[in-house]
């Protein structure tokens, strides 16, 4: 073995052994849900190859802010904050490989692969967690201004049956709702009620609380926000829906409360939260505790109106009953959380924690697949690579014979050699990355092709075999590059431009062609180089 | 051992009226059929939602699943069965523009979750994949696919002319722009719906099939200084035979790899298969029956000594007579 042959092949060991090394498993930090709703972390081994959502199933979200309900004043700041609160939930919230990035200036990408349950984690991440607690209207001006209210709206020509207040769903020609039946009804029973919106709610229980019937919460909710009627409701008051109906016998509730417009204390005040079940009454409890700062203030607020009910708002919605004050509470309180599961708690008590969203988001993109269709697809796109790999195999080598295996080893080092790059770069499989890595395969042999065929031009040439494997090699190099970066090229553009799954391709086509390329010249050139050395008195190659 | 097109000396260009004529005859039905129909864009760049659905009853049947999704209250979506007889594919379009449209992707895959787990239970019914885009990013999307696609056949142009020669560059990407042509024609013939993943693998077919020509006019390159006295339509013929092993087994192996990505690899990808199966075929019918002839036209359109580097042999004065005129 001459040394050049030598330390080729130890070149090859190397490559493979890089390889090799980047394939294999190793132990990472895993993080998962314990047993008490925290985040703990785990230690597992797994090989370091990333598998895109496609094949391992999970959500993909795009997130900008929702200005439908009001332009948002400095934007950037807010989509920096945002990112800020939405990592922090997600990462309590417990997937591998999550990402949380902005993309653009006004976009927020959160990706959780392998994520089980995306209607949670949607949850989760669009949740703006407002917390704010505020004393109800203690003093029935909300009440005694009804009448006035009925009056506006009859001088606005809001009518009893008026249907131009229905709330214009974005659904509405998709979707029936309830809510043209609703609104009939509700227009029928106010017909023999004294007023527009005095037909259709009841005093509640307490001070500040009103029953709507919830066939006529949709109504309710339209009339309220007419700007005639916005300007009777009583100055420093606000109208707050309840989080969930009640039920009174057969019928069920909707609760409105008429509440300070002045918060007392809100979440940004929050220094823990966590959730348990109350061993009273078996529901879910979220408990918090405030800052110090924040238990000065809540403990001066709940001395000044104790005796008074006070509404634990979340993201708009007053939830359960308000609480009578019974006392002066300092630094720690609770939550109480109607018919919520543990589960529901801990995800509130995390967002709680995690801090409020300054300002709304909407989902702009959805990206949703189910575990058991990303294992269908690793295994049909296996079954592929492999089906198409043997195909390509029996090809070359039926073609090619000895110098076709030859080929078909190089093109085994090629595979390893493309799986390798693809974990050294990180990069994510996907499946159509599969079928990139499929067509590679079959493209991988192009360069072995180009050689192979170059060398029997140049055989039948008469050229001694050693000068026309030289020829052979040295002559289909120019093919060999352009045409290898033609396609690099395109690839290149493909993954500047594509998204997930497309990026996945390129990056899989882009590492295939390099690996090609180092097979095809240099490890299938060393096999002929060693084969050449025992052949050289023979004179005589198989090709 | 095989060998295949051993020696060959076929007259490729002979026939290339014949090649142009079945390349139209494919193309215009096909453009046709485009301009009739229109692009059928997946949601990705029109915006809206796309639920796939798995009944794991064999009973029921696509009008179970259409009157559960019409008792559900949901209309103006799309059914169809995907891959399988028990999967199903719910497509809504909304044309909606304003920030509120996501949200009603959203409600309607919420929609069709609660009408179908009511309808056949959740453990007949299961939910595989939701896509959900607002319509902004949709076009968003289709900018960002055109920006991919124009400027991969700019740098590859570019490419091609520091390479080769600018005579050759232009032959190759008309060749390409050919295939282009007619893998769309392809796509509008088999109503194939065009995705992102789609249009990747029409830019793959732009690199394999310039790959291919430049294979080709790699040997042209080298013919032209290796026999100074042959003409160029000889020359390009030679080189077309002297590749066409090469071309074949390499299609061959490729071909052999997309079939298994288009019966093996399921229906997620499969419109992506279709198109890599059709494009390897009409890139290797291109490389051998289009490139050529194109820089044949445009050698003799703008005959110039920088071809190979000396003054061309091609002018009709010198063009020996065994070769048949043009």
């Amino acid at each position: 073995m001459t040394p050049s042959i030598r330390n080729r092949l130890l070149g090859i060991a190397a490559l493979i052994a890089l390889a090799v090394f980047s394939l294999w498993p190793r132990t990472v930090t895993v993080r998962a849900l314990g047993e008490d709703g925290r985040m703990q972390d785990m230690l597992t081994r797994k090989t370091p190859l990333k598998f895109g959502l496609d094949l391992q199933g999970g959500i993909h979200l795009a997130l900008e802010l929702d200005e439908s309900k009001g332009a948002v004043q400095n934007r950037e700041d807010a989509i920096d904050r945002a990112l800020t609160v939405i990592r922090k939930r997600i990462d309590e919230f417990g997937t591998n490989d999550r990402v949380v990035q902005k993309s653009g200036t006004e976009r927020i990408i959160v990706e959780l692969p392998g994520e089980r349950d995306p209607a949670r984690a949607k949850a989760v991440v669009q949740r703006s967690a407002f917390l704010e607690f505020r004393i109800t209207d203690m003093q029935g001006l909300f009440r005694d201004a009804i009448p006035r209210i009925d009056r506006a709206l009859a001088r606005a020509g809001v009518r009893v049956e008026g249907a131009d207040a229905r709330p214009a769903s974005p659904l509405a020609g998709l979707l029936q709702t309830d809510s043209a039946a609703a609104d009939s009804t509700a227009a029928d029973s106010a017909v023999s009620g004294p007023g527009v919106l005095s037909g259709l709610l009841f005093e509640g229980g307490l001070a500040g609380e009103y029953l709507v019937p919830e066939e006529f919460f949709p109504r309710v909710d339209s009339l309220v926000r007419i700007p005639e009627v916005a300007r009777e409701i009583p100055r420093g008051l606000e109208l707050i829906w309840g989080a969930a109906p009640r039920s009174q016998g057969a019928r069920s509730y909707r609760p409105l409360y008429a509440v300070d417009r002045r918060s007392i204390i809100t979440g940004e005040q929050l220094a823990d939260a966590s959730a348990t079940i109350d061993q009273t009454t078996g529901g879910a409890i979220v408990q918090f505790t405030l800052t110090r700062a924040g238990g000065r203030v809540f403990g001066r607020e709940t001395a000044r109106h104790v005796g008074d009910n006070m509404a634990i708002i979340l993201d708009g919605r007053v939830q359960s009953q308000p609480p009578v004050i019974q006392s002066q509470i300092n630094r720690n309180g609770q939550i109480t959380l109607g018919n919520a599961d543990l589960r529901e708690a801990q995800d509130l008590a995390l967002v709680l924690r995690a801090g409020a969203l300054p300002a709304p988001l909407h989902i702009v993109e959805e990206r949703t697949v189910g575990a058991s269709l990303g294992d269908d697809s690793i295994r049909k796109g296996v079954t592929a690579v492999v089906v198409g790999a043997i195909a390509v195999v029996v090809m070359v080598a039926l073609y090619y014979r000895i110098a076709g295996l030859l080929a078909v080893l190089a093109l085994a080092i090629y595979g390893v050699l493309t799986l390798g790059g693809l974990a050294a770069f990180g990069a994510t499989l996907t499946l159509p990355g599969l079928a990139g890595f499929v067509l590679s395969v079959g493209m991988a042999v192009d360069a072995n092709v180009l050689i192979f065929e170059r060398i029997r031009e140049e055989l039948k040439a008469n050229k001694t075999v050693r000068a026309a494997v030289d020829a052979g090699f040295q002559h289909a190099m120019s093919a060999i590059v352009d045409s290898n970066a033609t396609t690099v090229l395109t690839a290149l553009f493909l993954f500047q431009f594509g998204t997930g799954p497309v990026k996945g391709f390129a990056v899989t086509l882009i590492v295939g062609i390099l690996a090609s390329f180092i097979t095809a010249v240099f490890v299938t050139r060393t096999f002929f180089m060693i084969w050449m050395e025992r052949r050289t008195a023979t004179q005589e190659l198989v090709i | 051992m095989i060998r295949l097109f051993d020696n060959a000396s076929y007259d490729f260009l002979a026939v290339r009226r014949t090649a142009y004529l079945a390349t139209a005859l494919m193309a215009i039905p096909g453009l046709l059929m485009l301009a009739v129909r229109g692009v059928n864009e997946s949601i990705e760049f029109t915006g809206g939602s796309l639920i796939q659905v798995h009944v794991a009853d064999t009973s029921k049947t696509i009008a179970d699943v259409r009157a559960a999704l019409a008792a559900g209250g949901i209309r103006g979506a799309e059914l169809y069965t995907f891959g399988t007889a028990q999967d199903y594919l719910v497509k809504v379009q909304v044309t909606d523009t304003t920030g509120g449209a996501t949200g009603a992707a959203q409600a309607v895959a919420l929609t069709v979750d609660s009408t179908m787990t009511a309808a056949f239970g959740s453990e007949v019914y299961r939910r595989d994949r939701v896509e959900a885009l607002s319509p902004r990013v949709g076009s968003e999307l289709r900018t960002k696919a055109l920006m991919a696609v124009l400027l991969s056949f700019g740098a590859t142009l570019i490419y091609l002319t520091i390479r080769f020669e600018w005579r050759f560059a232009i032959a190759a990407i008309a060749a390409t722009a050919h295939d282009i042509l007619l893998t769309i024609a392809f796509i509008a013939l088999m109503d194939l719906e065009i995705t992102l993943v789609v249009v990747a693998a029409v830019l793959t077919i732009v690199g394999y099939s310039l790959n291919d020509t430049i294979v080709v006019f790699d040997r042209v390159r080298e013919n032209l200084h290796k026999y100074r006295r042959a003409s160029i339509y000889a020359v390009l013929n030679q080189s077309v035979n002297e590749t066409l092993p090469r071309t074949v087994l390499t299609g061959g192996t490729t071909i052999a790899a997309t079939l298994a990505l288009l019966i093996f690899a399921g229906p997620v990808i499969r419109g992506f298969a279709w198109v890599m199966t059709f494009g390897i075929v009409i890139g290797t019918f291109s490389s051998i029956y289009i490139a050529s002839p194109l820089l044949l036209l445009i050698e003799r359109r703008w005959p110039g000594e920088d071809i190979r580097g000396t003054k061309t042999l091609d002018s009709p004065r010198t063009q020996p007579t065994a070769v048949p005129a043009d």
